[in-house]
């Protein structure tokens, strides 16, 4: 299988890699999507800034594909700065085409979306009250 | 060191120099047609074709006129299972083979089925051999075929072929045998073993590809119904011009695979050993397949919470293969690795490393070393690994399945 120089670059110097601490509490929500049994999980972590209601840091931790470490560590990246409504137009569209994923590839930036809209209902529905 | 280090044995060996030295004047000298009668030209290349088919047979203690060339393992095993089923199919519709034969057996069994005949896809145990009582019960009065491999590509395990072959010959019943990974690594004697037709390849066992081999038992006699037609070679059961050089190259093989096997068995094993040590001093490691009745070229592992493409990737220095979905076409994982009843996230990391008469202890170290790193990195970027570091056990966890 042959990878994009921008997958290979995000495999190997994979960004904002690792998890919030367990005391970070109700500003950090967490999305966990896709299965073992697949041979993918994403875990992407946002930390929300309560006063402006931007994002302002993320981390991942993935078990799968190249392209799937790759997809999930754009997205740290691209989630940075933005408000959660901003974060959920994020599509798997753009990151596929950001990566130039092969079709075969597709699912890994679907669930590097997915991943997004986990993290961030998980946010939701700790500050809902 | 040559990088990448090849640890891909199983799915192919480089021709051996011997091998391609005796090759070569089949190809501009003696180019003759073993098939002409009339000159000097074909009387030279015939020779040849003979002595070859005398080498590979010396290897396998059988008789050299039950030798018939094929282009390889997947045309013998179409040749065998197809000629015999369809010769045989006036006694009964009924064959026998098992869920982890390659693709060849298994595909060949499908298309019998769209022919009307009824086949039995046996499952095998955890350490991946066959269950002798499973296979018993199996067997039917209808029941005209059994098909099991010597050797399994991916975990090298050695299927009890003498077994299963008194009880085929007990009963009446063809016992077919592909042994394109088992021929050069287990002692093969036909002689003692009763196997009715046997399945060979030259490319595996440091001969060209392109060119394979279909023993066909005399007594008792096995008959076939031919699937290629033409010009009547090999006694009517496979027609053709035959590939002199390729033959040749496959007899050369096979004759220094007999001088060479027992040294070379021990080397490898020793190797082998070695490799495995070396990876199984990190957490979370497990083999899959039996280790006792094994060829000592094969280990396949499974790297717990890593993903065997992303391994792949991480390990270009070293030519391998991966159970993992995402290594093959179909997005399935290894259907081997399932069959042992492995949770597909073990499939889905797992590598084979197959060792041969070219591999180092130097390459051998540096694997390990490489393996060792790579993995430590990717558990690092691993959702599980943290998990299970944390105690928790993934299977209570409830999964997005998608």
């Amino acid at each position: 299988m042959a990878y994009s120089d921008k997958v290979l670059d995000h495999y190997e110097n994979p960004r904002n890699v690792g998890s919030f601490g367990k005391d970070d509490g109700s500003t950090v929500g967490t999305g966990m999507v896709g299965a073992p049994a697949c041979g993918d999980v994403m875990k992407l972590q946002i930390k929300v800034n309560a006063q402006t209601g931007l994002i302002e840091d993320a981390k991942f931790k993935t078990y799968g594909c190249g392209s799937a470490i790759a997809s999930s560590s754009l997205v740290t990246e691209w989630v940075k700065g933005k408000t959660l409504d901003e974060a959920l137009n994020i599509k798997n569209t753009q990151i596929a085409e950001e990566l130039a994923l092969p079709p075969v590839k597709i699912h890994c930036s679907i669930l590097a979306e997915d991943a997004i809209k986990a993290a961030v209902d998980d946010y939701r529905k700790k500050n809902a009250s | 060191m040559k990088l990448p280090i090849y640890l891909d044995y199983s799915a192919t060996t480089p021709v051996d120099p011997r091998v391609a030295e005796k090759m070569i004047p089949y190809l501009t000298e003696h180019f003759g047609n073993p098939a002409s009668r009339s000159h000097a030209y074909g009387w030279e290349a015939e020779d040849a074709v003979e002595r070859a088919r005398e080498q590979v047979a010396a290897l396998i203690n059988a008789d050299a006129k039950e030798i018939v060339w094929t282009s390889g393992a997947t045309e013998s095993n179409n040749l065998a299972i197809k000629g015999a089923a369809n010769f045989y199919s006036g006694k009964g519709k009924h064959l026998i083979t098992l869920k982890t034969e390659h693709k060849a057996v298994l595909d060949t069994m499908r298309e019998l089925e769209r022919q009307g005949f009824e086949v039995t896809y046996l499952d095998v145990r955890e350490d991946g051999l066959l269950d002798m009582e499973v296979f018993k019960q199996t067997l039917r009065p209808d029941t005209i075929l059994v098909s099991v491999m010597f050797v399994n590509n991916e975990i090298g395990v050695i299927q009890p072929i003498a077994e299963i072959g008194e009880i085929c010959r007990e009963r009446g019943i063809i016992f077919h045998v592909d042994s394109a990974q088992a021929a050069g690594k287990v002692e093969i004697d036909l002689q003692k073993l009763k196997v009715d037709l046997m399945s060979f390849s030259a490319h595996k066992i440091y001969g060209p590809k392109g060119i394979g081999a279909l023993y066909v038992r005399r007594k008792p006699r096995v008959r076939l119904e031919a699937q290629m037609h033409g010009g009547g070679h090999e006694r009517g059961m496979r027609s053709g011009t035959l590939p002199t050089h390729q033959i040749v190259g496959m007899g050369e093989a096979f004759r220094l695979a007999k001088e060479e096997m027992a040294s070379e068995n021990t080397r490898i094993r020793a190797l082998r050993d070695r490799l495995l040590a070396g990876l199984t001093t990190m957490e979370a490691v497990y083999i899959n397949g039996d280790m006792e009745h094994r060829v000592p070229h094969n280990l396949n592992l499974s790297f717990a919470y890593v993903e065997g493409e992303s391994m792949i990737m991480a390990i270009k220095d070293i030519a391998v293969s991966s159970g993992s979905a995402c290594t093959s076409a179909s997005l399935e994982p290894s259907y081997v690795l399932r069959a042992l009843g492995r949770p597909d996230e073990l499939a889905h990391s797992s590598i084979r490393f197959t060792i041969g008469r070219f591999t180092t202890e130097e390459e051998v170290d540096y694997t390990i070393k490489l393996i060792c790193s790579k993995v430590g990195k990717l558990r690092e970027l691993s959702p599980l690994w943290e998990m299970f570091q944390e105690g928790i056990d993934l299977n209570t966890v409830q999964w997005a399945a998608h």
